[in-house]
């Protein structure tokens, strides 16, 4: 078999990880949270990194009129589709082997990502600044503006006694080095077709 | 001549020692040329190499300390009512407390022991015994909470209590007081002969730690005072201190202090239980409590048993033996080893140490000096393995390093003593402040100690600490024994009077230690799982409120239709699932103590309504940043009020079913 069909097929395959690994994990951090308070979040659930983590998050939460982190949401159902698509339509294109389409799959792919990304960010959203009115506690920035408190997309952040951490995690990584694997499919493919 | 001599110049010695640490600035002086105090500071943050459970003594209760910094974490309630954890106030743990004389609020707690494996300690049980009502309480060191107690019955004074054999097959507990066998109503005065002192095996089971009697050895009316199992080679020994081998019973001081020797009983306890095994002894009518905590419905039972096995020792040849041993033993210790068992006569001059392979030998060869009540008694000569000479006043106990070094406390001459094993030789002394009763190494009593400090605990205070009227602080001592020569590091008060402790390397418990309970798995009677189950029912004149708590308030929190003559059950569950956030709750003029739930907990009081009108109730404990506005209401309505029973939270009103 040629190196890049190789490649495109085992950087697709690799998206599987997913269904088995964490996707992205927020951890919050607190003086009175020596063993600090986290939430994984895989493409079809949350899930408590300790038991009863995201108890105490929704508890914590309340006082600043938080919702509660439901426990479902409708793109549980959607991911694992759209991964279960993409890795057969990347096995199907790498065993035809047109390098054409393996840069197709991949910016695919990345759409699809930018998309997951744009919607975890309205979620957050809504979730720090959508607050209920009758909150126990409320904050105004220096501003005068009603503070929120939306965990970071991406790296730490300092909200009131917290500091959040939201980074990608071993689901994640999977993701991108598949997807960089299927980019160097594309490039190997290229050379191949040329020699 | 020359032990003239000798014992002159011990004498100028020890004074020389006592009267140095007695000028005041000397031992300031010691502490920092030696920086005890950076051996036992335990730096803000940082824990404790040991756990140490320090009996209570008459509060009736364990304490748990850390060493080597003397903080104190928690006092558990084992004997005693207890109104912070409302131990034996609840609903749920009353039956603890539960006797064949009834409810008994109090006991005179005095002898942990840890549990063990292959003669090493293992770090799941502590047993402990209560003294005046004879009971065994044993501790779950995952909860640090009494979970069974059982009651000993043709016992009195349970003293020689309660040691655990070397893979914690048993728990033995042994009485110190003989009485009437079986009790009847008979003059006091013809004790001799007539009395007997009942040695009790209590099994464990491996699993669980479930305690059941499996026999008692009824043994001659003297006094047993404490005991120890053999351990290594003498695994399936067990030997027994008694004094008052004179068998009277007024004025004992005189009385009992008569005989030159009493005994070390030695009990061939694996003999015994082949006898019993294969269907010896008597089946006998007793009445005994056995009071058992259940884990998963947080809610203890008490069962009233009704028989007992009963071993006469004349009739297992060969499984009892009497080793005489000087002036009233007091402390009965065995060595990491085995071999050498230390009976400390508190009124000798000497320490005696028997040897448990002469012992052997001797029992083989027969070398007999009578017998007593058809027990044998070996010659003193021949299970002698040494003594220590001049080793101070009034020998209480000795524990052991593992280092082939034994310390004993001296309760007259107010010191501990280090010697050595084999040699007999005394090696260091330093005073205590002041009559030390009972000292603990961790793991001293085992096949394997921890030799790194020795723990005293004294009986007498005086001028050692502020004083706080009349009643003073009794204490502990801590001393560093790593080197030849002991060294005081740490002084500090205890709960109640520290009769004896046992101590633990803390790793070996805390990863153990539980953080809270699953609310999913709680088989509570009353356990409801979410707010939505919370409700008042009324049966008669009886009314059962079903009420959750969760940071921060009570569901429901305003009930009406509760009338004066009520009985009103709060039956309280805790919603948390998180770490060190319990919650309490009382209610005014309720007759009883608050409840303080763990997260998952579920937990009842009773309330007698007895005025009409609007009566508060609050969370205990400062649970969270609202925790003063967890509160809620009751409306009591005159006995017959048309008032319908009504429960709400915020308004939102369910209609009683």
């Amino acid at each position: 078999m040629k190196k890049s069909k190789l490649l495109m097929i085992v950087g697709s395959l690799l998206l599987l990880g997913l269904f088995v690994f964490p996707l992205w994990n927020i951890t919050l951090e607190a003086p009175q949270y020596p063993i600090p308070l986290g939430m994984d979040i895989h493409i079809n659930k949350f899930e408590d990194t300790h038991e009863f983590d995201i108890k105490n998050i929704n508890l914590m939460n309340h006082y600043v009129g938080m919702q509660y982190i439901p426990e479902t949401i409708p793109e549980f159902k959607i991911f694992p589709w759209a991964v279960g698509i993409m890795v057969v339509l990347g096995v199907i294109i790498g065993l035809k082997g047109n390098y054409k389409l393996f840069l197709a799959w991949f910016i695919v792919m990345s759409l699809l990502g930018i998309a997951g990304m744009y919607d975890f960010y309205l979620w957050e959203h809504d979730y720090g600044h959508n607050l209920n009115p009758k909150a126990i506690m409320k904050f105004t920035n220096p501003d005068g503006s009603i503070m929120g408190f939306q965990p970071p997309l991406f790296g730490s952040k300092d909200i009131l006694n917290f500091k959040a951490h939201s980074y990608p995690r071993i689901g994640a990584y999977l993701m991108f080095v598949g997807m960089a694997l299927t980019f160097v499919a594309f490039v190997v493919g290229k050379k191949e077709s040329k020699d | 001549m020359k032990t003239i001599f000798k014992s002159l110049l011990s004498i100028t010695i020890v004074s020389l020692v006592l009267s140095s640490c007695g000028n005041g600035g000397t031992s300031k002086k010691g502490a920092l040329s030696s920086s005890a105090a950076e051996k036992v500071y335990v730096a803000p943050g940082e824990h404790d190499e040991f756990y140490a459970f320090v009996s209570g003594g008459f509060s009736g209760q364990l304490a748990v300390y850390g060493l080597p910094s003397g903080r104190l974490f928690k006092v558990i309630p084992v004997f005693s009512v207890d109104a912070e954890k409302a131990y034996g106030f609840n609903e749920e743990t009353k039956p603890m407390l539960n006797t064949s004389h009834g409810f008994i609020p109090w006991d005179d707690s005095h002898h942990p022991d840890i549990s063990q494996t292959n003669g090493v300690l293992d770090g799941r049980w502590v047993f402990i015994n209560g003294n005046n009502t004879p009971r065994i309480a044993k501790i779950d060191l995952t909860t640090f909470e009494t979970t069974e107690i059982i009651e000993i019955p043709n016992s009195a004074g349970n003293h020689s209590s309660s040691f655990v054999t070397e893979n914690t097959e048993y728990v033995v507990a042994g009485t110190r007081f003989s009485i009437p066998y079986p009790q009847k109503d008979m003059p006091i005065e013809e004790y001799k002969g007539n009395f007997k002192g009942a040695l009790t095996f209590i099994s464990v089971d491996p699993e669980d730690g479930g305690m059941d009697i499996k026999f008692q050895i009824m043994m001659p009316g003297f006094n047993y005072d404490l005991s120890h199992p053999g351990r290594g080679a003498s695994h399936g020994w067990f030997f027994f201190t008694t004094y008052n081998t004179e068998e009277a019973n007024s004025l004992l001081e005189v009385n009992a202090s008569q005989n030159d020797k009493d005994f070390i009983a030695a009990i061939n306890w694996k003999k015994i239980e082949e006898y019993v095994n294969n269907g010896g002894g008597t089946k006998a009518p007793a009445r005994y409590a056995h009071n058992v905590y259940d884990e998963e419905t947080h809610t203890a039972t008490s069962t009233m048993r009704k028989e007992v096995l009963i071993v006469n020792p004349s009739e297992v040849p060969g499984a009892v033996y009497f080793m005489p041993t000087p002036k009233s033993p007091h402390g009965c210790d065995v060595d990491p080893s085995g071999e050498y068992i230390v009976g400390n006569g508190k009124l000798a001059a000497e320490l005696t140490i028997h040897s448990f392979s002469k012992m052997i030998k001797a029992i083989e060869e027969k070398k007999f000096d009578g017998e007593a009540y058809g027990i044998p008694i070996l010659q003193y000569e021949a299970t002698l393995a040494g003594v220590v000479k001049q080793p101070g006043l009034g020998p209480l106990h000795t524990e052991f390093d593992g280092k082939g070094n034994a310390y004993t406390t001296f309760f007259i001459s107010s010191e501990v003593v280090k010697w050595k094993l084999g040699t007999w030789e005394v090696i260091d002394r330093k005073p205590t402040y002041y009559s030390v009763g009972h000292l603990m190494i961790p793991g001293g009593n085992s096949r394997k100690p921890f030799g790194k400090y020795v723990l005293a605990m004294n009986k007498i205070t005086k001028d050692r600490y502020l004083p706080t009227g009349p009643e003073v602080t009794q204490s502990a001592q801590l001393y560093d024994i790593t080197g030849d020569k002991m060294e005081l590091l740490l002084d500090f008060p205890t709960i109640g009077e520290p009769h004896y402790a046992a101590g633990i390397p803390a790793d070996i418990v805390a990863k153990n230690s539980k953080k809270i309970f699953k609310l999913e798995e709680s088989k509570h009677k009353y356990v409801i799982r979410s707010e939505s189950e919370a409700k008042v029912v009324r049966e008669g004149n009886e009314v059962h409120i079903y009420m959750t708590m969760i940071r921060s308030h009570f569901a429901p929190d305003n009930i009406e239709g509760i009338q004066v003559g009520d009985k009103v059950y709060f039956h309280v569950t805790n919603l948390e699932q998180d770490y060190d956030v319990p919650h309490g709750i009382s209610m005014i003029g309720a007759q009883t103590s608050e409840l303080l739930i763990m997260p998952g907990q579920t937990e009842t009081f009773v309330w007698y309504p007895k005025q009409v009108g609007v009566w508060p109730f609050y969370c205990t404990d400062f649970c969270s940043a609202l925790h003063q506005e967890m509160q809620g209401y009751i409306r009591v309505s005159p006995k017959g009020s048309k008032v319908p029973i009504k429960f709400t939270l915020d308004g939102d009103a369910v209609d009683a079913e």
